[in-house]
């Protein structure tokens, strides 16, 4: 038998004990894994939701000329521009220093066309990368089944006569998915449309770039660009700074979107989950602390004993801090194990968010190194309370 | 040379109204392989002296040499190696650990040694079937006789093979039938060769003793020899 055996034994024998020390661990350690787990899967679903909103950047002309704005940022008027915007300059961004980070670059062409006799706003994309970024549009492109809208904007495929039409637009030109539409004396097929976005895309005539340049006599003209960072840690100001450099006729933004809201929200939950956290941690380690030190009370004469013949004062403290650790180990596994599930069970309802909860073998090592910490930082006390004692007290000699 | 040489031994403590006087200044040597009687009405001061023998309880003056090591000059520490290495205790009321089995309790002054496992069940097992209870190794000490707990103590207190044994009122809890067999197996175990101190008040057991003190307030009334024990 070794002192581990002692431990074991009396862990295993006095179950009530046990379970209460247990119990105590993993009510605290599965509080504080649900409280991260949440909070960690919304930072990365804020996360995610930054990849997703698109563009994290718009790149315009410089020019002190406001003369038209996009997206609620005001672009210059492309006429007047020191030095306008050509498709060659997507070239030069892709080959900033950053450039893994940027995934989508989005050229946008803007100029008044007529269409089906309106004189209508022609927003001119690049399909392929403009489906890609704006994964959020319900393109409606089925005219018999108007509430049906395509799951990923991403599988259109689009050909150069094709177009798209703003949900306004659409009304106001009578036209719907398959219909045909006149732009400046040709014919376009409209593909799809949108619904409504609260934007200006609503009153616009979606189009390819390379047609509005033709038709607006530009040539390779762009008016600004759209670009879309691949994920929440991106050094977007960096990414700024670079394409500045770049392109020194050029002003790159950073768009501050609605998800910059949903992140303080998510900053406000973190603080409040740490102090919550921080508050439950306490409570565990005074359980396991005025638990560890009523056993020690109560074991008064048996480490008496154990003194007497011949323990020393470190064989007692082994003995008690090995009881704490096998608890922490149960607290801290099955904390994790039961944090987990609730977190599974009730994030949907706390965070309002649909979000996916994994098990994470680093939160694992996490609360098991957290539950350990703190039952052997809270039986300190009571073991080296337990080494003092004086044999000839403890069993009465004196 | 005395195995134990105590001299001038005395302890005081404080017992609120003042200094109260446990021992009063106790002189008392011990040979090895000595079966040696304490007696004394209660709080006479056996046990107290019993303790100081034992290095739990520093005595306020005086020295205790035990195989010519001045006990109390020793650290804490040391003083816990040495009663694993010299001393065996059987306590009032038994004392064993309620959640260790029988052989468990045993292998407890085992469990601080460099023994194997096995070693340690093995010498707990021969000595648990020297005190006649080998058929009861892995009981608690709650399904265990009052009897059996004694021996279960008695074994725990020899395992580790001491060359002195200290036992304090080991027949208290008994009834005249079973203290009558674990004084036989004091005896025995004396006959080959262990030295055993032991608090008694229970004159009985003066037949099976070499030697025999006498404690009260403190100081050693008389001493009293037996060749072969009183019949």
């Amino acid at each position: 038998m070794r002192l581990t055996g002692i431990a074991l034994n009396n862990l295993q024998r006095r179950k009530g004990k046990t379970l209460f020390l247990v119990l105590g661990m993993l009510i605290g350690i599965a509080t504080i894994v649900t409280l991260f787990t949440i909070t960690k899967s919304m930072e990365e679903e804020v996360g995610n939701k930054f990849d997703q909103i698109g563009a994290n950047m718009l790149v315009v002309p410089k020019s002190d000329d406001l003369a038209l704005s996009y997206g609620g940022v005001s672009v210059s008027d492309t006429a007047v521009a020191a030095k306008q915007l050509s498709m060659t300059d997507m070239d030069k961004m892709r080959a900033i220093k950053n450039k893994e980070n940027v995934s989508i670059i989005a050229p946008k062409l803007l100029g008044a066309v007529d269409a089906g006799g309106n004189k209508t706003l022609a927003i001119g994309v690049r399909f392929i990368s403009e489906l890609r970024m704006k994964k959020w549009w319900k393109i409606h492109t089925d005219a018999r089944n108007p509430g049906q809208v395509l799951a990923r904007p991403g599988t259109l495929v689009m050909q150069e006569n094709d177009l798209l039409l703003g949900s306004e637009a659409a009304v106001r030109l009578n036209k719907k998915p398959g219909d045909t539409i006149k732009v400046a004396g040709q014919d376009y097929l409209v593909k799809g449309v949108l619904g409504s976005l609260g934007s200006e895309e609503d009153g616009a005539v979606i189009m390819d770039i390379g047609r509005l340049q033709t038709i607006l006599g530009k040539p390779g003209a762009v008016s600004l660009f759209e670009l879309s960072a691949l994920c929440n840690t991106c050094p977007i100001e960096q990414i700024v700074a670079q394409i500045s450099e770049k392109l020194p006729y050029a002003r790159a933004v950073a768009v501050k979107e609605a998800v910059e809201a949903r992140k303080l929200v998510v900053e406000r939950f973190s603080a409040f989950a740490l102090a919550i956290s921080a508050v439950i941690l306490l409570i565990g380690s005074m359980v396991v602390l005025l638990t560890m030190m009523s056993s020690v009370n109560e074991r008064t004469r048996e480490i008496g004993i154990f003194r007497a013949i011949g323990f020393r004062k470190s064989h007692v403290m082994q003995i008690i801090f090995t009881e704490a650790l096998v608890v922490s180990f149960l607290g801290g596994v099955l904390g994790y194990i039961l944090g987990t599930l609730a977190a599974k069970l009730t994030a949907p309802m706390i965070a309002q968010m649909d979000l996916v909860i994994n098990w994470q073998a680093q939160i694992g090592a996490g609360s098991l190194g957290l539950a350990l910490l703190v039952g052997v930082a809270a039986s300190a006390f009571p073991a080296w309370q337990a080494s003092r004692l004086d044999p000839a007290e403890a069993l009465r000699f004196i | 040379m005395s195995l134990i040489d105590v001299q001038e031994v005395v302890k005081a403590y404080d017992g609120g109204d003042g200094l109260v006087t446990a021992l009063g200044g106790v002189n008392l040597q011990v040979e090895e392989g000595e079966f040696l009687a304490m007696l004394g009405p209660s709080g006479s001061g056996k046990s107290t002296l019993l303790s100081i023998f034992g290095g739990i309880n520093p005595p306020t003056s005086g020295r205790v040499l035990i195989d010519d090591i001045d006990v109390y000059q020793l650290s804490a520490e040391q003083r816990a190696d040495f009663r694993s290495e010299y001393l065996g205790f059987v306590f009032q009321q038994f004392q064993l650990i309620p959640y260790l089995t029988a052989i468990e309790n045993v292998m407890l002054p085992l469990a601080i040694t460099d023994r194997s496992n096995r070693e340690q069940r093995e010498m707990a097992k021969g000595v648990l079937e020297k005190v006649g209870l080998g058929n009861k190794l892995d009981r608690l000490p709650n399904q265990l006789s009052g009897g059996e707990q004694e021996r279960v103590a008695i074994a725990r207190a020899i395992v580790n093979r001491p060359p002195i044994l200290f036992a304090d009122e080991p027949t208290g809890a008994l009834d005249t039938k079973t203290g009558e067999e674990i004084m036989d197996l004091f005896k025995a175990l004396n006959k080959e060769g262990q030295t055993i101190i032991m608090v008694t008040h229970n004159l009985e057991a003066l037949k099976h003793v070499g030697r025999a003190i006498f404690i009260r307030d403190g100081l050693l009334e008389k001493t009293e020899s037996f060749n072969e024990g009183v019949s």
